[in-house]
């Protein structure tokens, strides 16, 4: 692996572009580079991991039983990718992605890095973005002291730091229990740890169940679970929460079986589960369609990962949620293709290659259907309270877009933004984009799929006015312009 | 959604629901219409969420005084309608009129401008519009931000903007409390002649007015031959630049830079003929970013948060499309580029005039008939 | 508000300040990371409401560990990597751009 530190050290042109530098992208750049590609992976953070295996190579945790035996497997995969001979760009945004107009069999991306733009060409580009957690609204989120259980585990792994004083972990999903746990494990003080998990979701995921028991995740599951239950106050059949204080976190309120409960706090973390980043793979023309199970939407894909637009693959939890090992598994599938598609593999040297690996993904992702119907949030955590904001950006509430979309006909989050200027702020929608579709869909009661989706386009990663005058120009362009 | 019915909604349907639209069916409610506005839905093509908000009329008419006057007209009324939209809707839409400014790169670019104002006045009874050409020290001393590459200007006080998305809920917000049926999700399949007045129909039912009123951009072009009307409207792509928001630095409005009420600043604009395509592309954005920065080099370090495209609803000469149809009285065409300017005439001039069944003299210019004139020689 | 754990390797100290105050953070943090190691709560106000705000998701997709970094405004601190003298501090509502001498 050739580290770039300087976006000027990077070629103009590549076979594969792989954009993310955790399981699925690391994996995939690897293998490819092994099939003899010419690789670039590209990834905004500044070492490699993703989130899941965050700052594997620098964390400052030392006792490998906090972050357990999982967590360190990543170390394999950034190993192989290290040895993989293929180039490495660090703390490099990719704000835009789409066809090169001057050659439409290229693909062109924007990249930043180091507060330089620039363009690059690729022939075959695998997204592998990942997943982000699903925005959890509730009165009072956007206090200090109220962040994601993720945002938590990040800076555990990155810094060895854990909250202080009296944390409350809300929410519900497998993650949850690895987080309570991996916190109380570092010596966290876990006050309670609050499930939201709607239990009229048992009757449905029980058809899932005995898939569920040849599952890896089952032992490995429960057995958190029994940890976490057996050593924490755990309270199950949450049905409101809500962060109160005075600019910072003060405290929770919990509603349960009808009654309320106020728990003083200094930190409060909220996780609903993890969905797909759409974003890029959006503002590059992907389809996406909305997965009613894991209630998210999710790129179009086919078996080799390969979205509607020929050449750009998805790979990892950007792919539809499947856990880190599964991740991994996908990246090479589609490097494989990748290498397919460029002509250095027939079909059926690509089918040969890959076959061990697919079953593998199998197996990695049986039993995920189960998780994905008893975790599913219950709807007053996907469409929340009128007085919660929902846009953090914007500071538009609930109320704000069930009023607008009720009494002002607006059937759409494209036409909410341009009325309430929610996603119209930096984080450009992944916020409150699936929340402003709930609360539309419950206003008009439609589906999420037939209310739609933001309208996203580049730059989906900052990038200054110097950077983009810098880039180069056609004759076009500046006619189109200067009139 | 339930189907309609064939009752008969009211005395006009307004097909299309934009700034145009919005405008026609608030004039014509406060006219005492009863008014239905089908409009299609969350992913139409909507110039009326990707323009530039001016409310410009510097520059304007040229080929055709009558546009002038027409620009200038709205300009004065637009007062007038920020105060019914402030009223009736309980919004402040940002509107001002501070002047505005043409600023130019190169001596090449101020030479042609303003060759073209000299050219627009000495053809017409222009003289209520009066402009300014500032060489960069004066242009500098009323704009102190500018940058050392802008080599001079144009001003003209008539020139002002306006928040258009704030305009357009306001519009919206003003015709729904007016009482105006308003239908998203209605594409318009075809509109019939029939018993004195019009039966308009989609997938969703039918229904049926006295009046109706094609609003609708770039579909009019399908929909006025169905009532006799002529609207050869065609798409012109533009593409715009917002960057984060930022501390008011800029107060007045120039022709691709200006600054909004929230802070962001907008950066404009391209025109290409790219069909229906609506694709944002790095050269142009650049082209954009480097004119911008070189007019205000302050805004160089401001991150860009969001691009778009949209594309202009444009006739042939560029000029609006006003009409009643002569086969059919009562069906009416209004269709034109600059919605955020003309919104005060579409709402204070024209939706009155409408409902009463004569188009206003000042906008007979405007027929599309001028199109099938056989061309002087 | 967080806190280091108790057993962690040693990592170079880094100095930086916030708001002026003298901090210390390790090689390794990003800038999100090292103000909430140092029991930072707030770092910085909405441009809409003046509202305060807290690094929340800590992975680049919440633009609210916006703060300004040796005079750049509006930096998402969890992605930049602290280093040896950053003077960081607290985002005020809209971003400010220093006038321009050109």
């Amino acid at each position: 692996m050739t580290p770039l530190t300087d976006i000027g050290l990077l070629a103009e042109r590549y076979d594969l572009v792989v954009v993310g530098a955790g399981p699925a992208g690391l994996s995939a750049a690897a293998r490819a580079a092994e099939l003899g590609l010419s690789v670039l992976l590209v990834d905004e953070n500044p070492a490699p991991g993703g989130q899941i295996y965050r700052a594997i190579t620098t964390t400052p945790v030392k006792d490998r039983a906090i972050l357990g035996e999982d967590y360190w497997r990543g170390a394999d995969i950034v190993g192989r990718f290290e040895r993989a001979k293929a180039s490495y760009a660090a703390g490099c945004t990719v704000w835009a992605l789409g066809s090169d107009e001057a050659q439409p069999e290229l693909f062109e991306l924007g990249l930043s890095l180091g507060g330089k733009a620039r363009m690059i060409a690729a022939s075959q580009v695998i997204l592998a973005t990942g997943a982000q957690e699903r925005p959890f609204p509730i009165p009072g989120w956007t206090l200090p002291g109220v962040m994601t259980a993720g945002a938590a585990q990040i800076a555990l792994k990155g810094s060895g730091i854990v909250p202080a004083g009296r944390t409350v972990i809300a929410g519900c999903g497998p993650l949850l229990y690895l987080l309570a746990s991996q916190l109380a494990a570092a010596g966290a003080e876990i006050v309670a740890v609050l499930d939201t998990t709607p239990k009229r979701n048992w009757s449905k995921a029980l058809a899932a169940f005995p898939e569920f028991l040849r599952s890896p995740y089952l032992a490995k599951g429960l057995k958190l679970m029994a940890q976490t239950r057996r050593k924490l106050r755990f309270v199950s059949g949450v049905t409101g929460l809500a962060a109160k204080g005075e600019g910072a976190l003060a405290s929770a309120t919990v509603e349960r079986g009808g009654a309320s409960e106020t728990i003083a706090c200094d930190t409060l973390l909220l996780h609903q589960g993890v969905i797909p980043g759409i974003n890029l793979s959006s503002a590059a023309g992907c389809e996406h369609l909305f997965d009613s199970e894991q209630h998210c939407w999710v790129p179009r894909l086919d078996s080799w990962f390969a979205s509607s637009v020929p050449g750009i693959a998805i790979a990892g939890d950007g792919a539809g949620i499947g856990g880190a090992e599964s991740a991994a598994l996908r990246g090479e599938v589609a490097a494989f293709d990748a290498a397919r598609r460029l002509g250095r593999l027939t079909r059926d040297e690509r089918d040969r290659q890959a076959a061990p690996i697919r079953a593998g993904l199998e197996r990695t992702l049986r039993g995920r259907r189960f998780l994905d119907l008893l975790y599913k949030p219950a709807l007053q955590f996907l469409a929340p309270k009128d007085e919660t904001i929902v846009c953090r950006c914007e500071e538009v509430t609930a109320g704000q877009i069930r009023d607008t979309a009720r009494r002002l006909g607006v059937t759409g989050p494209n036409q909410m933004k341009a009325f309430l200027r929610c996603g119209m702020g930096p984080c450009q929608g992944r916020l409150c984009g699936p929340t402003v579709v709930e609360l539309i869909s419950e206003v008009r009661g439609t589906s999420p799929a037939e209310t739609g989706y933001y309208r996203l386009r580049p730059p989906v990663k900052p990038v200054t006015l110097a950077e983009l005058a810098a880039l180069p120009q056609t004759d076009g362009s500046v006619k189109a312009v200067v009139r | 959604m339930n189907p309609s019915g064939n009752r008969n909604e009211g005395d006009v349907v307004v097909i299309g629901g934009g700034v145009v639209g919005g405008a026609i069916a608030l004039g014509l409610a406060r006219s005492g219409a009863r008014v239905t506005v089908l409009d299609e839905g969350d992913t139409a093509f909507r110039a009326s969420r990707g323009n530039f908000a001016l409310v410009w009329v510097q520059s304007k008419g040229f080929g055709m005084p009558e546009y002038a006057l027409w620009s200038r007209r709205s300009a004065d009324d637009w007062h007038g309608l920020a105060a019914i939209l402030r009223d009736e809707a309980g919004l402040d839409v940002a509107h001002s009129q501070p002047g505005g400014f043409m600023l130019c790169l190169s001596e090449e670019e101020l030479d042609k401008r303003v060759e073209m104002m000299r050219r627009l006045h000495n053809s017409q009874p222009l003289t209520d519009f009066p402009y300014e050409v500032l060489d960069h020290a004066e242009t500098k001393r009323r704009l102190p931000a500018i940058g050392k590459d802008v080599v001079g200007s144009l001003y003209s006080p008539l020139d002002g903007h306006v928040n258009s998305l704030k305009l357009f809920r306001a519009l919206r917000e003003a015709c729904v409390r007016r009482g105006v049926d308003y239908r998203p999700e209605h594409p318009v399949e075809s509109i019939v002649p029939r018993e004195g007045g019009f039966a308009v129909s989609g997938p969703w039912g039918e229904v049926r007015a006295g009046r109706v009123v094609l609003c609708a951009g770039l579909g009019n072009a399908r929909l006025a031959p169905m009532v006799g009307l002529d609207a050869p409207v065609k798409p012109s792509k533009g593409q715009i630049i917002v960057t984060e928001k930022t501390e008011p630095f800029l107060h007045n409005p120039m022709v691709t830079v200006r600054q909004t009420d929230e802070g962001g600043v907008m950066i404009g604009d391209s025109q290409e003929d790219r069909g229906f395509d609506t694709v944002v592309g790095q050269p142009i954005l650049s082209t954009m970013a480097e004119r911008a920065v070189k007019m205000f080099p302050r805004l160089a370090g401001l991150n860009v948060v969001r691009t778009w495209s949209a594309l202009r609803v444009m006739s042939p000469d560029g000029f609006p499309i006003y009409d009643q149809s002569e086969t059919h009285p009562g069906a009416f065409v209004v269709t034109c580029h600059s919605g955020v300017t003309l919104a005060a005439n579409h709402a204070l001039t024209l939706a009155p005039a409408i409902l009463a069944g004569e188009l206003p003299e000042a906008v007979a210019t405007f027929t599309a008939r001028r199109f099938h004139v056989p061309a002087h020689a | 508000m967080f806190r280091p754990m108790r057993d962690v390797a040693s990592a170079a100290a880094l100095n930086f300040t916030f708001d002026g105050r003298a901090l210390q953070g390790r090689v390794g943090d990003t800038v999100a990371a090292a103000l909430l190691a140092n029991g930072i709560t707030t770092c910085r106000e909405t441009p809409v409401s003046g509202a305060p705000r807290a690094p929340y998701c800590l992975m680049g997709i919440c633009f609210d560990c916006l703060v300004v970094i040796d005079g750049v405004g509006n930096r998402q601190g969890c992605l930049v990597p602290l280093t040896d003298g950053m003077a960081i501090e607290t985002q005020h509502g809209r971003r400010h751009v220093e006038e321009v001498e050109a």
